[in-house]
């Protein structure tokens, strides 16, 4: 699929990410950033990246601002409260990190940090990002598709799916202190849904770095399923045969399926996935199938009862 | 004046003290909204704030029994009345805000909630029974109802607690501890009043 059919907002239509700074912190942003392109290893959550291809096409969505962004998250690796994130995530240290890409691949390889943002042109995608919980935020990610770290570590005929694992540090992530999930927290994909275009293996947002709370330095983004299938600060992909256990799903199998769609049509046991409330407005809104991805994604899951499959 | 019983001069200031500590929850949400303090999702946060300060209140309701047993003070019962009705206020906060903010009137969408999402039929149910207990809490009712029927009426409240800790018990995703902290002092509340109830029964 050619990238200018990817639904994304036009890049005039962006809110600049200083806005929501004052001047003078712009221009501090600013001189980072060119120390940052001096010094591309140093890359750090608030710094600018450099090289992004703006974002192409329209969304009639609005930007959630950067401020509700970055400040309610649901990261229980840093607690379960939506600001327990912001406030607890500044113990992670994302540098040195590595993600291991392995399993049923015929050139596993151990990828550091600052291989992978380089490792493909770097594009923002604007994305409506609906949590279970029946909120929803429209934010500007950076990444580049997953599918070209996959293919780099060229995936064998075994490889069915593909399995994103989490770092596993309780004493940087204080939430995993306590026993809130199976830690460390797994999520998974069907390999052509990982290898779908829309699925983005993100390494900013609002163009910069992503902020720890936001599952820094990498985590990916699926936008057609709710939030917790994209997982964050991701240190090992492996590609599998048999369709991996996810966190939420051990938590619990009736509530959270393997493939968690957005779906209008089929409720949360406990409550009703009809509508949303986007982080700003007041009245909610009708949740659209796929979250309004269904052009690019419905395909995929021709001929499956949803209501089962969930 | 003994702390026992304390006179009626004393006893006023006290209402007025616990009447203006059971109103700063509010004025808090109220000051934060004022400041667009709230964060990124307000509704749920007043939500939240209004559910908690009710299952608060209601608690702190029900230890006014077993203090009055274990203390010997006979002032405590002084309070009841009000602090009960501060539960059926918070309760009101909390219903209106899921009427009005959360939803905006869609009757549709509320009816579906009631009947199929048990954590809202259970709190819906819990805040329907706080209506006739709220009604009948004044003087002349209690006369005219007559003080047996009255306090059967008014044992409704047991049921009511146990429905909102449930009701919040089932509304979270994951991580219990909070609804489970109201549990074990609810437990804690409702277990003196057993253990009195099989002493009386011992007795006779």
């Amino acid at each position: 699929m050619a990238i200018h059919k990817i639904p994304s907002i036009q890049s005039s239509e962006i809110t600049p990410r200083e806005l929501f700074y004052n001047r003078r912190q712009f221009i501090q942003l600013t001189a980072v950033a060119s120390l940052t392109a001096l010094f591309p290893q140093a890359l750090l959550a608030g710094e600018k990246l450099a090289n992004v291809k703006k974002a192409t096409g329209k969304l009639p969505d609005e930007l959630t601002p950067f401020k509700a962004v970055t400040s309610y998250n649901n990261f229980y690796e840093f607690g379960t409260g939506k600001d327990d994130p912001a406030k607890n995530a500044g113990s992670l240290k994302t540098r040195p990190w590595t993600v291991s890409v392995e399993g049923e691949v015929l050139k596993p390889k151990l990828f550091d940090i600052d291989e992978l943002l380089k490792l493909a042109p770097l594009e923002e995608r604007v994305y409506r990002l609906r949590c279970v919980e029946a909120w929803s935020m429209v934010i500007p990610w950076i990444g580049f598709p997953l599918a070209e770290l996959l293919k780099r570590v060229e995936p064998t005929g075994n490889a069915k799916f593909v399995e994103f694992i989490s770092l596993h540090d309780p004493e940087q992530m204080p939430g995993q202190k306590s026993a809130s999930l199976n830690w460390p927290y797994r999520e998974g994909l069907r390999i052509d849904e990982a290898m779908n275009p829309l699925t983005l293996l993100t390494l900013g947002l609002y163009g910069e770095v992503l902020p720890n709370q936001n599952g820094a330095p990498i985590r990916v983004v699926v936008p057609w399923k709710y939030g917790f299938k994209s997982a964050k600060s991701i240190v090992k992909i492996r590609l599998v045969e048999k369709q991996p256990v996810s966190s939420w799903m051990a938590a619990g199998p009736n509530e959270y399926g393997f493939y968690s769609n957005v779906n209008p049509a089929v409720d949360h046991p406990r409550w009703s996935q009809a509508k949303e409330r986007r982080i700003g407005e007041f009245l909610k809104r009708p949740t659209l199938p796929f979250n309004g991805y269904a052009e690019q994604v419905a395909q995929l899951y021709a001929g499956m009862d949803l209501t089962k499959n969930f | 004046m003994s702390i026992k019983t304390l006179d009626n001069k004393a006893l006023a200031w006290l209402k007025i003290t616990v009447f203006l500590l059971a109103v700063f929850p509010l004025c808090k949400l109220g000051l934060s909204a004022y400041f667009d303090d709230l964060g990124a999702n307000p509704i749920e946060k007043i939500t939240r704030t209004t559910g908690y300060w009710t299952l608060s209140f209601l608690l702190i309701t029900l230890t006014i029994t077993p203090m009055r047993r274990l203390s010997g003070w006979s002032w405590p019962a002084r309070l009841r009345r009000m602090l009960g009705l501060f539960v059926f206020f918070y309760g009101s906060l909390h219903f209106l805000t899921y009427l009005v903010l959360d939803q905006f009137f869609d009757w549709t969408s509320i009816v579906n909630d009631i009947v199929k999402r048990p954590y809202i039929t259970v709190g819906f149910a819990a805040f329907i029974l706080l209506i006739p207990l709220a009604i009948t809490s004044t003087n002349r009712m209690m006369k005219r109802l007559g003080g047996k029927r009255w306090h059967t009426l008014h044992s409704l409240i047991y049921l009511i607690a146990v429905g909102g800790v449930v009701h919040y018990w089932w509304l979270v995703k994951k991580d219990i501890t909070n609804p489970l902290a109201f549990a074990l002092l609810l437990a804690v509340l409702l277990g003196i009043r057993l253990i009195y109830w099989l002493r009386g029964l011992l007795k006779h």
